[in-house]
């Protein structure tokens, strides 16, 4: 490997208002080299970025740069009103004789070079009309292009489809072999062994390791992330779910044969108290659909929703009286309100149900917050504390409590792990298993097969949006699904 | 796909909504005046729209990074009494003293707005205040009008015709379409865009967000100062009691256009649209005749609060 650095950073540190987001952090980036940058939520990743970038200036150590930088950050970012073309060429934009922007050829190159990440949508619509795993995809045409000699990946993967994943991994190496030097963030541990040659562990702000990524067991680098004896983490398996539930038997939640052209077409789904059902499928197989068509936030063609045999209204508000709760997948852009603090974030949806006559009980506030916050481990200086001013996955966990909170009959998780770390990944999983076992309804959806396997109890595969099969008891192995999901590739393949 | 069409949606009424409006109004009141169709009610009405169009214009940017100008009322007024006292020494005087002070006044908003954060609202409001004391002060508290001589080279910019048509129409036609180059073919127009479309976003794409702003205010000083000269020079004097609201009424035809009060999004060409349509409007009151002048006001505030819902909801 050449030895020429192309990033140096020595003894770097920042403070944001009292709490000391980097501590001392030192890293070397080789040209050609995957450098893998890990750590619990708020470990300091994104703002080490951030300062490598220049957005941030450190408050002491020394940064030397060999070479052109280019990032996707972990928050979405890039402009939705523009069109998907000029927010992949912003900056840069192809110019005709006179200087002007050559919109007809701008357009023409974005399409052709999207297609080779996968997206045939229209360039120039807003790419706020896009799904989030392809404006996720965009962002990252745009790195990519940008001709840098760096390229830095700030959770890249965490709004991305396994299909996606897949090209953004393709994408990575590619880079790799024209001598780019990458640095990858993720709580994703198979994707980092698949790709990365070096890794930087973080932990509360300090650089607690570096080194060579494969001689360092999957185990100890996630004792080293969490600071915590290997031991004491083997205890627990991959995952953290329990024995299977004890279901009712009368289902509190039927819905039936959802439909909502060309997305889902007569999905029929029930939960009953005390059950996790899982959601499987491929991309664009209908699951979130499914979910939005359950709390009534996306139209309906036909179907029917019962919460305890009685119907609901099309409308989330009514869903939500009758107690159905919904973690949105999109979390990057919907929910959070970034100047309100983490306590009104979290208790936002549950204020209802802890207020009489208006008046909110500020004791149960913190109450509430305070379980919370220690369950989920989300890493505050206080419950006061503006949630803009959280790290990402921080942020996801605010959300993921506001919802929990509630207490909900039926609670749909949509990728309820995504961008949250390990440690606090298997919490997550705990309480999903508590929750059901007071006799919550749980649907889930995921994109990581081992957390649906884990985690439910019955699995409905969903193929084109419509039902294609379940599975349930000794039927839950990797190998019937994969199967299910095999059947669905031959049958794409055969359409063709 | 129900968000794209939705979006399709949105972006017909968003662009032509104010186009359609326009084309009914000038069809009826063709029919229904028989003096709205001749030739020197359309000259004189695409005189009027011109000086709005050139205050506008700037506006239009503003708003699309995000932001308003209230200053370019009295900016306006400003510039033409500058204009009108510069005409004694000359044309350049006249045409350049304006453009400056203006010019400087809108710098100085876009520097308060981008490099201390305070809201382009306040800090608009204050130059709002501040440029009509300078205007009260220099002329006597109104006392003092300054007129432009009759055989000036400068009366000339203002009431000189090609074809019976004012200059001041074909000087806010050259600088509409240079404005609508600037914005989409540019790469200072993607940046004002994204500026007002998602800030924080433009900001980590490299997008020199601050130098964007600062543009945009001097800009829009710059053509409310240009506006003023050329009222000036057709007015023949320097007129203390103009543009009071002409501000709102700037803001008004931008968003009736279809730009996004909120930012990201607009076009120069809607806001043609719009002056034609508010003009449109008072030229049929006028023709009316037994109708208030002031339901000139009535009307387009009206106009401007179903564009504003008809945003409103498609957005959603
Ligand atoms: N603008 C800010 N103001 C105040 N505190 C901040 C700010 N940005 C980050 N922090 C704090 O700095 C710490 C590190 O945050 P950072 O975003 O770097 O974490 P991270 O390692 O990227 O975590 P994640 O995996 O959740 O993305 C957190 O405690 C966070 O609350
Ligand atoms: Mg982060």
């Amino acid at each position: 490997m050449p030895t020429d650095p192309v990033i140096e950073v020595a003894g770097v540190t920042k403070t944001f208002a009292g709490v000391r987001a980097l501590d001392d952090v030192d890293l070397t980036l080789h040209r050609g080299e995957i450098h893998a940058l890990v750590g619990e939520n708020g470990a300091g990743k994104s703002t080490l970025i951030k300062v490598l970038t220049g957005i941030h200036t450190p408050d002491g150590g020394r940064i030397r740069r060999n070479g052109r930088i280019s990032t996707i950050y972990q928050e979405v970012n890039l402009v939705p009103l523009m069109s998907v073309a000029a927010n992949l060429f912003l900056g840069r934009e192809p110019r005709n004789r006179i200087g002007l922007i050559d919109r007809a050829r701008r357009d023409a190159e974005a399409a052709e070079l999207l297609k080779s990440y996968g997206i045939t949508a229209d360039v120039s619509s807003p790419l706020g009309t896009l799904a989030v795993g392809e404006q996720q995809m965009v962002a990252l045409a745009r790195a990519v292009e940008a001709d840098a000699d760096v390229v830095i990946m700030d959770e890249p993967t965490s709004s991305l489809e396994p299909r996606e994943v897949e090209t953004l991994l393709e994408v990575v190496h590619k880079l790799h072999e024209a001598g780019i030097a990458i640095i990858y963030v993720s709580h994703r541990m198979d994707e980092l062994y698949r790709i990365c040659d070096t890794v930087t562990v973080l932990r509360d702000g300090k650089n607690v390791h570096s080194g060579p990524l494969r001689e360092l067991p999957r185990i100890e680098l996630v004792s080293l992330m969490l600071g915590r004896s290997v031991n004491e983490i083997q205890k627990h398996g991959t995952t953290a779910f329990g024995e299977d539930h004890h279901a009712d038997t009368r289902p509190v939640l039927e819905a039936r044969n959802l439909t909502s052209r060309p997305r889902i077409n007569g999905v029929d789904v029930t939960i009953r108290p005390g059950e996790v059902v899982g959601l499987a499928g491929l991309l664009g197989s209908g699951r979130t659909e499914t979910a939005k068509a359950i709390i009534g936030a996306l139209p309906l063609d036909d179907g029917t929703v019962l919460v305890a045999g009685t119907p609901v209204p099309r409308n989330v508000k009514a869903a939500t009286r009758a107690g159905i709760s919904m973690l949105a997948e999109d979390r990057k852009t919907e929910g959070i309100i970034p100047n309100l603090s983490v306590r009104e974030n979290i208790v936002l949806a549950a204020l209802p149900r802890l207020s009489r006559f208006g008046v909110t009980s500020r004791k149960k506030q913190d109450r509430i917050v305070d379980t919370f916050v220690k369950r989920l481990r989300i890493k505050v200086s206080s419950p006061e504390q503006k949630v803009a001013e959280l790290s990402g996955g921080n942020q996801q966990k605010v959300l993921l409590a506001r919802w929990l909170c509630t207490e909900p009959r039926i609670l749909l998780l949509d990728e309820p792990t995504r961008g949250i770390d390990v440690g606090a990944k298997a919490e997550v999983q705990a309480l999903i298993d508590e929750l059901a076992r007071e006799g919550l309804a749980v649907m889930l959806i995921s994109s990581e097969l081992d957390e649906l396997l884990d985690g439910a109890d019955r699995l409905v595969v969903l193929r084109d949006g419509a039902v294609a099969g379940e599975l349930e008891g000794a039927q839950l192995t990797r190998e019937h699904v994969l199967a299910a999901i095999a059947a669905e590739v031959m049958d794409d393949a055969d359409s063709r | 796909m129900t968000t794209l069409t939705a979006a399709t949606r949105t972006k017909v009424l968003q662009r032509q909504g104010a186009a359609v409006a326009l084309t009914v109004m000038v069809v009826v009141s063709w029919l229904t005046f028989p003096r709205f169709g001749s030739l020197d009610n359309l000259r004189d009405l695409a005189l009027q729209g011109s000086f709005l169009a050139v205050i506008a214009l700037g506006m239009t940017f503003v708003i699309i990074t995000g932001g308003i100008d209230l200053s370019v009322g009295s900016l306006y007024a400003l510039g033409g009494v500058l204009a009108a006292w510069g005409s004694q020494h000359g044309f350049l005087t006249a045409l350049l003293l304006p453009l400056v002070v203006c010019g400087g006044i809108g710098l100085i908003n876009g520097l308060l707005i981008a490099r201390t954060n305070m809201a382009p609202f306040i800090v608009t409001l204050a130059s709002l205040l501040f440029a009509r004391g300078l205007l009260l002060a220099i002329t006597d508290e109104g006392a003092n009008t300054y007129q432009v001589a009759p055989d000036s080279a400068f009366v000339e910019l203002g009431r000189g015709t090609v074809a019976g048509f004012g200059y001041p129409i074909f000087i806010a036609a050259a600088l509409c379409v240079l404005g609508g180059a600037i914005l989409n073919r540019t790469g200072f127009g993607q940046n004002v865009f994204a500026t007002g479309g998602a800030e924080q976003s433009a900001i980590l794409m490299g997008v020199p967000v601050a130098r964007t702003k600062v543009l945009v205010y001097t800009m829009s000083g710059t053509l409310a100062g240009l506006a003023g000269a050329l009222t000036a020079a057709y007015l023949q004097s320097g007129v203390t009691v103009i543009g009071v609201g002409t501000e709102l009424d700037a803001i008004a035809v931008v968003v009736i256009g279809g730009t996004l009060l909120t930012g990201g999004m607009g076009t120069v060409l809607g806001t043609v649209i719009g002056v034609g349509l508010i003009k449109v409007i008072q030229n049929v009151i006028n023709q009316i005749g037994t109708l208030d002048s002031n339901y000139q006001s009535v009307v387009s505030g009206v106009f401007l609060l179903i564009v504003v819902v008809l945003q409103r909801i498609l957005r959603r």
